[in-house]
Formats: C-alpha cells, structure tokens, sequence
C-alpha cells in the first residue's frame, strides 16, 4: 500500500519541490533527480509523523504527579503495524531504486568517447579517434567538451591514488582507481559549462582538483575537435596517450611530471 | 512464590569485609587495579579527554572553513587536523566510551556480577586504549605531522610514497593497539555477560543495555579482527616490500576499502548499539515504564547486528566494482529494525510520567538527532542517490548527525549513571542550559552541511570556491560548532562546580535495574545482596511490587 504513493510521486516528480537537489542536465540526472524527490516526499512524511509522535508524547506525557502510570509493556498488533509497514516502504523504495539505477549504470552503444585519467592534482581528457587532448591541474581547471543530446562513454582510470569524478549538474560521481576501467555514459540535455570537482581525497591539493564540463550543439563540437586537427596537436596527444599508458602499466605515479602547480597554499 | 519478593543475602553487610577491602590507593589503586569499577572510570576519563580533543581539532577545522580561503591552518595541517579529527572521535571516543567505559561499570553490576570475567584482561584491554591513543596521537610531533589520509585510510594514498612520514605508521600502531584492547574487550563482556549472570538473571531478564552490549561485543569479535589484519597488510606494504594494494606488483588498491568497511560498518554499529542502549534504559527510567516490546527491541538488535554484516559496499558504491542491489537493498533493510527501536522508544514514552532530568532531555535529544541522522541516512542506502552526494558534504551532515546522536545519548548516560559510580550528582540546572547548547548546536551545525553536500560541496576541503551563500551556509555550521564547544565546556564547568556537592544515594531516579540496587559507589564487589530476579527490572519489582509490566489489554488488579 506505501508503495504506490512513493512509486507515483517518482513518476510525477515535476511537480514537486527539489528539496535541495539539482534537477540535473542529463537524462539520468533528471530520473535520479526524480528518485529523490519521491525518497524526500517519504521522508517528509514519515518524518513529520515520527516528530510529531515525539513532539506529542514529550508534551502530553510530563510527569504531572506521582502516581506510576500502567506498566504496559507489549502491544503485539501495533508492534507487528510497525514492522511490517517499514518492511512495505522500504520494498517500495528499493523497487524505485532499481529502476533508475538500471538506467544510471547502463552503458548504450555510443559515438562520443572520452577517456578521462585523473592524477595529482589535475585532469586530462583525451578523445580516441581524434586528436583532441585538455589537459590542466588544480585551479587551471582543465575544460571537457562534450555535445549536447549524445551519449558519451567515459573510460574513468587514476594514474595514482583514488579520485572521485564529480559533476553535480550530472547528479554523478564515480571513482577513479588506479588499475581500473571505470565506464559509464552520460547524456547531457542542456548546453552550458558546468562545474566538476574530485571527491575523494587525494592528498595535499584535493581541495584545488577542479575541472569543467561544456556542454555544446553538435557543430560546435565538430568545429572544437577540427581545431585539434594539426600535426602539433598530434604530436601532444600521442606523447600523452603514452605517458599515461606507462605510467598505469607501472602503476607508479611520475610525481615530478606534476609538481608545477603555480601558487597553490 | 509468595509475590512478595525477599532480598537474597551475597555478603555479610554488618561485617562490611567488602568495603574494607585492603588495597592500594590513589594512583597507585588507579594503576594497578582489576577492579572493573576503577578501569571503567580511567576509560572515562580518558575518553572523555579525547572527546575534549577531537573536539578542539573540529572547532579549528570550522574556523578553517568560516571563510572560503581560510587561513587558519595549511593544507597540509588541514588534511592532518580532518584525518585525526575523525580518527580520535570514532578510534579514540566513541569505541572505548561506549564499550570501554560505561559497559565496563554498569554491565556487570547489572547482571550482579562481582566483577568482569577476566579482570586482568580488562585492565590490559585499558592499557593498551591509553598507549594506542597516545601512539596515534604523538603523529603531531614527528617530523612529516600526523597521519593525513583521512579516518579511513585508502590504499594507495596511505602507502609509503604517498604518505612516507612516522606519523601514518604511528597511526597504524595506535589503531592496532586500540583494535586489540576492543578484541579483549569483546572476549570479556561476551564471558561476562554468558557465564556471570546471578541465579534469575535469563537471557530474558538482561536489561536491554546489557543485550546491546552483548551484541556489541559479538560484533566487535566477527569485525575487528578483519582490521586488524588489514592493517597489518597495509604495514608490511609500507615497509616489507609486499604490494597487496599496490597496483605495480598486481595488488589492488581497492581491497583495502573492502577490508576497511568489512570493519567499518560492523563498527557503525558497535558504536551505536550501546548509546541505544543507555537511551532505552534512561527513556523507560524516566517514563516511570517498562520498555516497550522489550522483546522486540532485542530482536531488533539482533536483526540490526546481522545486517549490519552484509552492508559494507554501501561505502563503495561509487567504485564501480560492486554489486549494487544486494548492497542496498541490505541497506534499506536496516531501517525496518532501526525504526522498531524508534518506535519502541516512542511507546516507551507513551502514556508515562516523564520526568526532564538533563539525563531525559539528552536522551530525547538523541532520538529526535537520531531520526534525523536515520532518515538521511537511506538516501544513501539508494545507489543513484548515493551518486550525487557521496563524498560531499551530505555524508558529511548524515554522519554527524548520527554520531552527535551519540554524543547526546553519552551525555545523559553521563548524567544517569555517574551519580552510580562517583556517589554524586551533577547540577540539573547547569546540565539543562549545556543540552540546550549542544542540541540546538548540533542541528545548527549539521542542517547547513546537508544544504552544502546538495549544493556540490565536497568533503576535506581546506578552501572552496568563494560562493556568497557557500560561505553562509559554512559560517553557520561554525556558529553550530562553536554553540557544541560552549556545551562541552559547561559539562566540564558542572563536574567542578557540582564535584561532591549533591549526594546522590543508592537509587536517585527510581530505576529499574540491579546497579541501583546496590550503593553509590558500590562496594568492591558490588553488592551484598541482591533482590529476587524475576524480570529485566528487579529493582523496579522490589520497590513496587504490585506494578509489574502488562501486556496490551492487561490491566493492573488493585491490591494485588
């Protein structure tokens, strides 16, 4: 019974406030915004009850004399209510979890693939079949371009400790382990740049390790990969496709290589 | 059985040869003693310096963070103050405070018992807490600083090229020795608990504090001995040449997470499951009634204690190699037995004459934290949830509401059972205004850190990006922390003002349970006598014999 509120709430979830959350710029940000609107739209009930129950019971029951009240100590139908009720809410939360979760870990066929090799303090993006390679560390804030309304596949791997992909506009994160692959596919919706950021720290400057996200109409992401179509850029890419590849078969971080990183604290 | 229940002498109370006990004194009784008493005090004590610590190490932390470029600390010192920070709190704190401390005076007095089972293993448990926590501590003063890979420790960013300093290896001995004093502290209030018990006292007559420590130390025994292990990879990676989580020799980093949280959500729960104790002891205390689905309420923990096993990728489910719905639908589970706990406490308080002692007010305190804390909290059991706010500042809000829950439910423990073991009471009055100040705090402090975490805030940051309402929501929390500070200070302000000042007496709430059967302080053995146990609460039934506990529909017969 619990659950069919909480599952029509996630299915109308447009209506309803975001309670905090970013309603998200790609397809399974939007449905994950979604998710948690109909989790809040429960907690808010079950909350408010279970306060209003505390609230009441501080209020009604002060001790007002000094006779002892009746010792009741079982009530087995209310305690049976609840325990089966929670047992309903959470089927129902789970239900609603799979179903978006499926689509968040999905990985569909796709044309745009970005290889993303996170390191200390910084990121680099580089795109196979083309030349195109950003590279940047702590407040250079390396910028990834992706277009609008594709799916684009990203191959997520650390060249040294964990660090944790993040961009909140996408409702996503993920990690990036040395020695592992990570792979996933976002679908953005909306043009714009926005804002990523390691979650995991990572040592002295995790607090630096920024990036951003731009989002663009097909052409103009034609137009961006074009622009790397030049034997200089070539050349850059080829050394930092090596670069990486040696460093994640040693599995030992080359520090030096990233070490200059301006006038951080 | 007449109903009237006869008080079964253990001691000669007239020869008084307890009290007399000939021993030594002062500071050499404190260093020598197996007393279960006096090494519960010392565990006390020293958590309680901890607390102060850790606390200090928060406060600099959001002073840190009151502006967005704070200036207070380095980086480097920064990511030190946040690792030891959390470190000290769940190492140093919570762990020894809850089964260290307060189990170790009250477990087995409730059980009327004379002591643990394994008294000299008691005080080498306590030994080793106080040279670990001085161990992990003494980072500070070695050359590279303290430990600086966070509570948790992830391979490889704690292996010897990312962080080569004494201060990591001191951290690892520390939580070693600390993790062994846990080990034996499980043994015995396992054996305690199974085979000192006095004749009446079933499983079925323990007091619920006493299950959850049963419990507690069950769990403590399946998943500490995993991080000790764990830890002992992560040395002989350091030092021995191995490469168990290095990548370079086909280790893998990611085996430490699992070996981390395989203990690490057991521990969630061993350091909860005593604070849900004391509340249900204090609440039903209180109340003037019997905890409600008194039954109910052990299954709970019970259930609470085997899920909790099967729930620790909850924490990796940003990895990408684990498998998410097993992991969260174990997840999501846990509410169903942590809202019967909620609910009991509710039905505890149901229709009973509530007393506000600061020991009451805590502990309601604590189930409205709590609530908040458990709420949030199955968010994260929900993978594409979890996506968005792991590692921000929402897991940051969640936690410290649970465990700022725990700092309440300490408190009233503190102010409930203290009078037992010092034979004194604490100033209402001052113990009132000091939960004011840490319940208002703690929800000013974490409510903001849950808008922040939404907001893509990440967590361990020295410095963030100079959002205006970034810094607001920040400078609140600070305004949270510092209001918490204010209220751990006015409990140190109460235990000097109020020091021997109010007699406490033998039972000053009209509780239920043996310990306040006996004298405050008891007797070195515990007790001289012991009443008839017939239920989980004999002191209760022995004071008021015609109000025994009734089932739904029950009604009391007058004059029984």
């Amino acid at each position: 019974m619990a659950v069919l509120p909480v599952a029509g709430l996630v299915l109308s979830g447009c209506t309803i406030p975001s309670f905090g959350a970013h309603p998200g710029v790609s397809d399974t940000s939007k449905q994950a915004f979604h998710l948690w609107q109909g989790f809040s739209v429960a907690a808010a009930i079950i909350g408010t009850l279970t306060t209003a129950l505390i609230v009441w019971a501080v209020l009604r029951y002060r001790r007002r004399g000094d006779q002892i009240p009746e010792q009741v100590q079982y009530h087995l139908p209310l305690e049976v209510v609840y325990t089966v009720l929670p047992i309903l809410i959470v089927i129902g939360l789970f239900a609603a979890t799979l179903v978006v979760e499926n689509k968040a870990v999905a990985n569909p066929s796709t044309n745009v693939v970005v290889n993303v090799n996170a390191f200390q303090w910084g990121w680099q993006f580089t795109y196979p079949g083309s030349n195109a390679l950003v590279y940047g560390q702590t407040t250079q804030s390396p910028e990834m371009v992706l277009p609008v309304n594709e799916n684009v596949h990203f191959n997520l791997t650390s060249t040294d400790v964990v660090h944790g992909f993040y961009v909140r506009q996408f409702n996503f994160s993920r990690y990036a382990l040395p020695g592992v692959v990570n792979q996933f596919t976002i679908r953005p919706t909306q043009t714009g740049t926005y804002f990523g950021q390691c979650t995991q720290l990572c040592g002295l400057y995790h607090s630096l390790m920024f990036f951003r996200v731009k989002v663009v109409t097909d052409s103009q992401y034609s137009q961006w990969l074009a622009s790397f179509n030049n034997p200089a850029a070539k050349a850059r890419y080829t050394a930092a496709v090596n670069t990486t590849n040696a460093e994640l078969s040693s599995g030992v971080p080359s520090k030096a290589t990233y070490t200059n990183f301006g006038s951080g604290k | 059985m007449t109903d009237v229940l006869h008080p079964v002498h253990v001691g000669d109370a007239a020869h008084d040869d307890h009290a007399e006990h000939h021993g030594p004194t002062g500071i050499l009784k404190w260093l020598t003693s197996t007393d279960h008493k006096v090494i519960g005090l010392s565990y006390t004590v020293t958590a309680v310096v901890m607390l102060v610590i850790g606390g200090l190490f928060a406060e600099i932390i959001r002073g840190q963070l009151a502006s967005a470029n704070g200036t207070l600390v380095s980086f480097a010192q920064y990511n030190e103050l946040f690792t030891m920070h959390g470190s000290v709190m769940i190492y140093l704190f919570a762990g020894p405070f809850a089964f260290g401390a307060l189990a170790n005076i009250i477990v087995p007095i409730q059980i009327g018992a004379p002591d643990m089972a394994f008294p000299r293993l008691n005080a080498l448990s306590y030994w080793l807490y106080l040279t670990g926590s001085i161990t992990m501590l003494s980072g500070f003063f070695t050359a590279g600083g303290a430990a600086n890979f966070g509570w948790v420790g992830y391979a490889p960013l704690s292996n010897s090229l990312n962080a080569p300093g004494a201060g990591a290896d001191l951290w690892i001995g520390g939580l070693l020795l600390t993790g062994f004093s846990a080990i034996f502290t499980g043994v015995n209030l396992t054996a305690t608990i199974f085979y000192l018990r006095a004749p009446g006292m079933t499983m079925f007559r323990m007091p619920i504090f006493t299950w959850n420590l049963l419990v507690t130390a069950i769990l403590i025994l399946l998943a500490f001995p995993v991080l000790t292990a764990g830890l002992i990879m992560l040395y002989a990676d350091r030092h021995f040449g191995t490469h168990i989580f290095t990548v370079a020799g086909g280790g893998v980093p990611v085996l430490w997470q699992h070996i981390f949280w395989f203990w690490g959500h057991p521990e969630v729960y061993i350091l909860a499951l005593p604070f849900f104790g004391m509340v249900t002891e204090i609440i039903a205390v209180f109340s003037r009634k019997p905890v409600f689905g008194y039954k109910g309420m052990i299954f709970a923990t019970l259930s609470i204690a085997a899920l909790s096993l099967g729930v620790w990728a909850h924490h990796m489910f940003t990895t990408g190699v684990v498998l998410l719905p097993f992991f969260s639908i174990m997840s999501l589970l846990i509410a169903v037995p942590t809202g019967i706990k909620m609910f009991n406490w509710i039905g505890t308080m149901w229709r009973g004459q509530i007393w506000f002692s600061t020991a009451m007010l805590m502990a309601v305190g604590f189930v409205f934290t709590f609530l908040v804390g458990g709420i949030t909290g199955i968010y994260l059991a929900s993978p594409p949830l979890d996506f968005f706010t792991h590692d921000t500042y929402f897991v940051v809000a969640h936690f410290h509401s649970v465990v700022m829950a725990l700092v309440l439910a300490g408190m009233a423990g503190l102010y409930y059972w203290g009078p037992k073991i010092t034979g004194y009471l604490l100033n209402e009055t001052l113990g009132k205004i000091q939960f004011w100040f840490l319940f208002i705090g703690t929800q000013v402090f974490t409510f903001p850190m849950y808008i922040l975490g939404l907001q893509g805030m990440p967590r361990r940051m020295a410095v963030y990006p100079n959002d205006p309402q970034w810094v607001h929501l920040n400078q609140i929390a600070s305004l949270g922390a510092v209001l918490i500070g204010v209220s751990t200070l006015l409990f140190v302000v109460n235990l000097i003002y109020s020091w021997k000042k109010y007699p406490a007496g033998d039972n000053p709430w009209d509780a239920h349970t043996l310990e306040w059967f006996t004298t405050s302080p008891p007797p070195h053995h515990n007790f001289y006598r012991l009443p008839q146990i017939r239920s989980e609460r004999p002191t209760w039934d022995h004071n008021h014999p015609e109000h025994r506990a009734l089932h739904h529909g029950e009604h009391e017969t007058t004059h029984a």
